[in-house]
């Protein structure tokens, strides 16, 4: 069965359709890229899945149970967290502040304020400052931290690599190698192609709120991404 | 494409409002005194409407305070007949000095947030008012009058504050318009209907503020002084009344916050409310705090802003229409 | 001189309380409660009722009014709060005077004209002083109210900074959609805070009732005390809202000494410059006033 299961879903913001007639699933333990230019709709889709903005039509199950409806807080509890872009923070509290705030929901699992300063050890130093004072890097790690926290099932990552130096990024997906390992179903935005390529089982290209491409990693090539991410693919590519 | 200022219906707005200027300027030739009395309240009230809704419906700056104009437009208008100058003219110079201070309140006051502005108003009133009473001429509580109006016959008095009261209504409310019609007053318009597309219109949204202030300052300041003129007493403590206040946000937030029309559809239903219920005392202040408290949470735009996106009329050539003629192919 | 600062500190302490709530919902929530004054008279009320009624302490009567309050400003969040925040900055302002003036008359509907005072039920408490060197007295009253304030402020505080609810709340303020995404039921939060905004509110009322007397009108001025308390302050931590209140209440002392008419005065002035300088130094104020308040503040920095 599959963990995630999206179903014709029409988000929109006022008369504006950013996200069209989108359908797919994701199975556990798979980890699925989304790709496609800017204002393809992949940050509004990822904002829906978690709650975030509100579903106009269409479906979305976890687990077997529609969370179309549900408040962001509580599918969080049901295992879907967000890393959301531009991180988010909270600003003028600690690291171990934001990283105690994830565990709200009270999900038990592996993921402890230690474990996640072994995960990300660039953040042992900075445990009681301000997250506001703190590099792109660290407040990166700081938020996928917090998002662990919650021991989550499915782990939603909008673009962790924005704004970030190539060094920090490779940083960054080195930290997160273990988790990839774990099991923990991935849905990840990822601007840079060869990065997404690398890391996902599977890849979703988005053009103008339409899913136009949805394959295996393996069955598809950079040339088919990137024509569907142009919207040059000739129709009837998307399985 | 064309676009339309002017609909059928504020053209016929127009001219309706024109005959009944005119009507309403006959009333005391024929009308009984207690008549020509409750109009000229209802002209007040109108006036206060009117000017607390264009700070906050066109200006966005909701106050708590306006009673500091009102006190101070009454307050000036007894200073300056004590010193013997003609009441009706004191009212005007009273109105017009008040207008300078809120210019000058407005340097500071119009960069403090929403309810900071909104309490920070009460206070300004709050001093307003114990200064007010530490003039020997006010006697403190005890108040005092205008007394230089006794020099006019009863009846000529009646009938000279009512058109003083009619004529500082339409003045007003034309003032008001001409402002709304400016670009900036536009703009402000834009922004209540839509916050992105007054951004790019790129207008002074301080100096915008500001003239809202200044001619609410004016307009309330002669709103107090014509009601000064009706009852002729003047107690600080009744006309600092933060109770003014109230019945301002009744009469607009009813009516239609920013909306031109609103305004006096609030003030008359005001008008009427307190007509039938002011006898009910306690239970009618009740029904007033009720009403704001259910609109403010239920019905934000008022009245007339429910009854303008229902049915699309628009009495006051204050918007455009855009009308696009239907390609033929 | 000494004994009117003790006295004026004393007074801060009870502006300190009744501000308190206002600033916390303030910050939590950036709403000002317009209704902060006349909760702070309804609670004044109830315990003087309850006292009255069942012949029992004021202080056994606000055990009894404190989780009732906390009641109220959880529905308050709920039902008028919550819903006028999302119609933008301006709507709580209004719905907030709107329910002041329904409170305000019920209760005058009420309890009529006369005013009420708490302190007859207290016995001696209202009398008792301490005598300090220098043949100072401080009524113990005052002092109790004062050491209160320092207790639920350093309670709020801690319950901020240190615990699981108090980073919900904090994060919610900041950006309930984030405090969403990460786990946490923003309304919730916002719920509790408001509740425990108004349990602080049933103190000073009870506070207030002990002081002095009051009516049903009397929620005005505790609301103007209490913003004027909270800007001096600064609104930034509780800590600086009870600084706020005790120069508040030196400045109302100073006032009262200078004029007979003066102690509103006095306030009302020390808010207004303070409100001033503030603006001056952001830079804000047109007037020449600013470029003397830059100076000095270049002059300080070199």
């Amino acid at each position: 069965m599959s963990i995630l299961r999206v179903t014709d879903l029409d988000v929109r913001y006022g008369q504006f359709r950013a996200v069209r007639d989108v359908s797919f699933n994701v199975e556990q333990g798979e980890i699925l890229a989304i790709v496609g230019a800017n204002g393809a709709g992949k940050t509004t889709l990822l904002r829906a899945l978690a709650g975030a903005n509100p579903v106009k039509a269409g479906t979305v199950q976890l687990s077997g149970t529609d969370i179309t409806h549900m408040p962001s807080h509580l599918r969080v509890a049901s295992g879907l967290a967000l890393v959301p872009e531009g991180r988010k923070l909270f600003l003028d509290m600690t690291v171990e502040e934001n990283l105690k705030l994830g565990r709200t929901v009270g999900r038990t699992g592996d993921w402890t304020v230690e474990r996640i300063f072994e995960t990300f050890p660039n953040l042992v130093k900075r445990r009681h400052s301000a997250t506001g004072t703190m590099s792109g890097g660290e407040q990166q790690a700081t938020a996928i931290g917090r998002a662990l926290m919650s021991n989550p099932d499915v782990l939603i990552l909008d673009e962790v690599s924005l704004g970030l130096s190539p060094l920090v990024v490779d940083q960054v997906y080195a930290s997160l190698d273990g988790l990839l390992k774990t099991g923990t179903t991935i849905i990840l935005v990822e601007q840079d192609l060869s990065r997404a390529m690398a890391v996902a089982d599977r890849v979703i290209c988005m053009l103008e709120g339409h899913v136009v491409l949805d394959s295996p990693m393996g069955e598809t090539t950079r040339e088919a991404i990137t024509a569907a991410y142009f919207g040059t693919a000739p129709q009837g590519e998307h399985a | 494409m064309t676009i339309h200022r002017w609909t059928w219906q504020s053209k016929l707005t127009f001219t309706l409002a024109a005959a009944l200027i005119l009507i309403l300027a006959l009333v005391p030739a024929f009308a009984s005194d207690s008549v020509n009395e409750r109009l000229t309240v209802l002209f007040i009230y109108v006036i206060l409407a009117a000017m607390w809704n264009a700070m906050a419906g066109y200006g966005g700056l909701v106050s708590i305070g306006n009673q500091l104009f009102f006190g101070l437009g009454a307050y000036m208008t007894i200073r300056l007949a004590d010193a013997g100058i003609n009441p009706f003219a004191a009212m005007v110079l009273g109105a017009v000095i008040v207008a300078g201070l809120s210019w000058v309140l407005s340097l500071f006051m119009l960069h403090l947030r929403a309810g900071e502005f909104a309490i920070g108003m009460w206070v300004l009133a709050s001093i307003a008012h114990l200064c007010v009473n530490l003039d020997p001429l006010i006697q403190g509580e005890t108040g005092t009058s205008l007394i230089s109006l006794n020099a006019y016959a009863i009846a000529d008095r009646r009938m000279m504050i009512f058109w003083a009261a009619l004529i500082g209504m339409v003045g007003l409310l034309a003032l008001l318009f001409a402002v709304l019609r400016t670009p900036s007053g536009l703009a402000m318009q834009a922004i209540r209907d839509n916050e992105e597309a007054a951004d790019s219109i790129g207008v002074n949204p301080m100096r915008t503020k500001r003239l809202f202030f200044v001619l609410a300052g004016f307009g309330t300041a002669v709103a107090g002084a014509l009601w000064l003129a009706q009852v002729s007493a003047f107690q600080p403590k009744t006309y600092f009344s933060v109770q003014w206040t109230a019945y301002m946000i009744f009469m607009v937030l009813v009516g239609g916050l920013g909306r031109f029309e609103g305004a006096i559809l609030g003030a008359l239903i005001f008008f009427a409310a307190e007509t039938w219920f002011a006898a009910t005392g306690v239970w009618y202040l009740i029904g007033l705090g009720a009403a704001a408290l259910l609109f403010s949470l239920l019905l934000p735009k008022g009245l007339w802003g429910w009854i303008a996106t229902r049915t699309g009329v628009s009495l006051m050539p204050l918007g455009y229409r855009v009308h696009m003629e239907t390609p033929s192919k | 001189m000494t004994n009117i600062l003790i006295q004026a500190v004393l007074l801060g302490g009870y502006y300190a309380l009744i501000a308190c709530g206002l600033a916390f919902m303030f910050q939590v929530m950036r709403v000002i409660n317009l209704a902060h004054g006349s909760l702070a008279v309804v609670s004044a009320y109830a315990v003087w009722s309850l006292s009255d009624t069942f012949d029992m302490s004021p202080f056994v009567a606000l055990l009894a009014v404190v989780p009732v309050m906390g009641v109220a400003g959880w529905l308050l969040q709920r039902l008028v709060l919550e819903r006028a925040v999302r119609g933008g900055e301006l709507l709580p302002v209004l719905s907030t005077f709107g329910l002041a003036i329904v409170l305000d008359n019920l209760l005058f509907q009420q309890f009529g004209a006369d005013t009420r005072s708490l302190s007859p039920m207290v016995g001696d408490l209202s009398w008792e002083a301490y005598e300090l060197p220098g043949n100072i007295y401080v009524g113990k009253l005052p002092v109790y109210i004062l050491i209160a304030v320092i207790v639920i402020i350093g309670g709020l505080d801690l319950l901020l900074k240190r615990t699981a609810l108090g980073r919900q709340i904090r994060a919610t303020a900041t950006d309930p959609d984030t405090a969403g995404l990460v786990g946490v039921d923003a309304r919730r939060a916002a719920g509790i805070a408001a509740a425990l905004a108004t349990m602080t509110v049933a103190v000073s009322g009870a506070a207030l009732g002990l002081r002095g007397t009051f009516d049903a009108y009397a929620g005005a001025p505790q609301l103007l005390f209490a913003f004027e308390a909270t800007i001096i302050g600064g609104a930034r931590s509780l800590w600086g809202v009870l600084a706020g209140a005790i120069v508040l209440a030196v400045a109302q002392s100073v006032g009262a000494q200078i004029h007979p008419q003066g102690f509103l005065l006095g306030g009302h002035i020390a808010f207004l410059v303070v409100l001033f300088i503030r603006l001056a130094l952001k830079g804000k104020a047109p007037l020449r006033l600013a470029g003397i308040a830059q100076l000095t503040r270049k002059g300080a920095a070199q």
